[in-house]
């Protein structure tokens, strides 16, 4: 019975033309593996572009902002930055969330998406993943000097020290202290192995000594041979699978900083998806605040297509989405659950002492990537660039908004205050951003920008089946 | 110093599609050849297959990582929160396994990642900076844009001329014999 069925439709099928339906290639006119090897080869082999010095200098100077707010701050005390009672986190912890959030999205290209089996991220992930790590080093200077005596930060890891005492594994800042040096850790082994087959590839092309070395030494020795490949393709996959349910956890730790302590305005179950799905809204916004103007620059448009961006885009536009919805629910609950402290604190997020930031805050978040619904607008590079800086200066606010708001309107009226950084404050967090971009262009400068095998991977000669 | 000494190595065939490489690399394994590998410049979707080769075991060493990880994690917070230096807590119990979830959560993915990457280098034979095939003139093209077929003379049905001629018959574009220079 069910095979003469299933001849039925076979004939059906030679009757019934297929919808036309046209596959965007990921890579454009038709270019040979040649030319992709050249192309990101030459990025790293080519003459040091005039470009890169100018950046690189400016990013240096930017950088040392970091490192003087940094010493004056160990030379005199942490009382140099605006945090005080009882607005005890401030800036150190905005700024710590800040930056791990934007390694977010690095982990969900090169994990999330590979499980997902999305192929477009394959000319994106590298560059996302040096994004990740990158923006975690710049995290994790927050915390590790907001401790007070930086000297003494060691205490946090669970190492013997004279006093005998051992690290307190019930404190979420502890619990933090393992989820963002698991994250680091796991995320530059990720990122390194996806690089190894392309260090080879510099390395067999290289021709001056020192880069023979220097590829030579990071590529152990691969061979592309299939032996090699099957292993690797093996725990590129298990990798993968380790780090998606590891980024979900970090950004959720990072949550329970604040869901964990019984205050208003924190002590919510939403917060762990809230947290992730802003934490990858704003990652999307960095990426692409950093890989449109480097396609420009090194005229990668084959590359990174407007597929790519279109993606992009839509993934930002669906966490905004989210985050949106994550607000309002918030304010839903803060009615419903009838607890007038919660109540208070979300009237006063929104209208209370830092109206102005809530309000930043919904305007860059919510409002603003809306526009990525119009077709318009995503191919309007310009545009989508502008709009993925308003993303990351709206995140920045949202942790400003939940850090602040709640701490300075404390339970008794009489300790109240108003925070406000100090300038040491601002050098710091200012700094970063040279710190981070001296990372990010040393890393254009030196390794390879796209992974080579899998942008070869995905192009059509990939397939041992077609005819060629 | 002198002239260098070289030792045969193996009989290279290249190719310049996946297709044929993946066509070429059946006809190998269906001519009984043991010791002989391809070289492509991405993984070749069906090789494995088409070669004879097993499931990788790199799952293993994650395992192995993964389990490490869970017990040291469990095993810290219990030596360091309730044996070594019983710490109160909110008149909590010293350890449970509850409580510090995080911790051996994160610890358990860490040690997996680390087993995950090493055991791919063990597997693969890593690092090893030196190898007979990197002295084929074309190996660096095999990471671009050319593939390769290597048949070793350790292979048993390996012989000077048959050897070739198969490779040649094959379709490999040129085929050649690797020598490893001995000093």
């Amino acid at each position: 019975m069910s095979e003469v069925k299933q001849a039925e439709e076979h004939e059906i099928l030679k009757k019934v033309d297929p919808a036309p339906w046209k596959e965007v290639p990921l890579v454009l006119n038709n270019r040979s593996y040649k030319w992709v090897t050249d192309k990101i080869c030459g990025i790293v082999e080519s003459k040091t572009p005039t470009w890169w010095w100018w950046c690189f200098i400016t990013a240096m100077c930017i950088a040392s902002f970091t490192g003087m707010g940094l010493a004056y701050l160990v030379s005199t005390g942490v009382g140099v930055w605006g945090n005080n009672n009882p607005v005890n986190w401030g800036w150190a912890i905005v700024n710590f969330v800040f930056w791990i959030g934007i390694g977010h999205a690095g982990t969900l290209i090169s994990a999330i998406l590979c499980l997902l089996k999305q192929k477009w991220r394959t000319s994106i992930n590298r560059g996302s993943e040096a994004m990740t790590v990158f923006a975690v080093m710049c995290a994790g200077i927050f915390p590790l000097f907001h401790v007070g005596r930086v000297w003494f930060a060691w205490w946090l890891f669970p190492l013997p020290n004279s006093n005998a005492i051992w690290p307190q594994f019930r404190s979420p800042l502890e619990w933090d202290v393992f989820a963002v040096s698991t994250y680091f850790t796991v995320s530059v082994l990720f990122w390194y192995m996806g690089m190894i087959p392309d260090l080879a590839v510099l390395r067999d092309r290289a021709t001056e000594t020192w880069r023979k070395y220097f590829y030579g030494f990071f590529a152990m020795g691969w061979r592309n041979a299939n032996n090699h490949w099957r292993n690797f393709e093996m725990a590129y996959l298990l990798l993968a699978g380790l780090s998606t349910p590891l980024v979900l956890s970090v950004h959720t730790i990072v949550s329970f900083d604040f869901a964990v302590a019984n205050l208003p305005g924190w002590h919510t179950t939403i917060f762990p998806p809230y947290f992730v799905a802003g934490a990858i809204f704003s990652g999307f916004g960095m990426v692409l605040t950093l890989l449109l103007p480097l396609r420009a620059v090194y005229g990668l448009h084959d590359l990174i297509t407007q597929k790519h961006i279109d993606n992009m885009c839509m993934i930002t536009l669906a966490t905004g989405s989210m985050v949106g919805y994550a607000y309002s629910m918030e304010f839903f609950i803060a009615w419903y659950g009838a607890n007038s402290y919660e109540g208070f604190a979300f009237i006063n997020r929104a209208f209370g002492n830092y109206w102005w930031s809530y309000w930043i805050m919904v305007s860059c978040n919510v409002i603003c990537p809306q526009l990525f619904w119009f077709k318009k607008i995503r191919e309007n590079i310009p545009l989508v660039w502008i709009i993925s800086i308003f993303v990351n200066v709206g995140m920045w606010f949202e942790r400003f908004v939940i850090a602040n708001t709640t701490l300075s309107r404390d339970f008794l009226p009489s300790s109240w205050g108003y925070y406000s950084p100090t300038v040491v404050d601002i050098f710091t967090f200012f700094g970063t951003f040279g710190f981070f971009s001296v990372l990010f262009l040393l890393f254009l400068r030196f390794l390879p920008l796209m992974p080579m095998c899998e942008v070869k991977s995905v192009m059509p000669q990939a397939d041992p089946h077609a005819d060629h | 110093m002198s002239q260098s000494i070289d030792i045969k190595y193996a009989a290279a065939a290249t190719f310049s599609s996946a297709k044929d490489l993946y066509d070429a690399a059946g006809k190998v394994k269906d001519a009984g050849y043991s010791n002989w590998e391809c070289f492509s410049p991405i993984p070749v979707h069906g090789l494995d297959a088409q070669m004879g080769y097993p499931r990788s075991k790199v799952p293993r060493f994650t395992l192995a990582g993964g389990v490490t990880g869970f017990f040291t994690g469990m095993l810290i917070v219990w030596f360091m929160n309730e044996f070594d230096y019983p710490l109160i807590v909110g008149g909590k119990p010293y350890f449970s396994p509850i409580y510090p979830f995080p911790v051996f959560y994160e610890l358990t993915i860490l040690f997996a990642a680390f087993g995950t990457l090493f055991g791919m280098f063990f597997l693969n034979r890593l690092p090893r900076h030196n190898h007979p095939v990197f002295e084929h003139p074309d190996f660096g093209r095999t990471g671009d844009d050319k593939y390769m077929i290597v048949i070793e003379v350790e292979d048993p049905k390996f012989d000077d001329q048959e050897t070739v001629e198969f490779l040649k018959n094959l379709g490999g574009e040129s085929v050649q014999i690797i020598r490893e220079p001995v000093d």
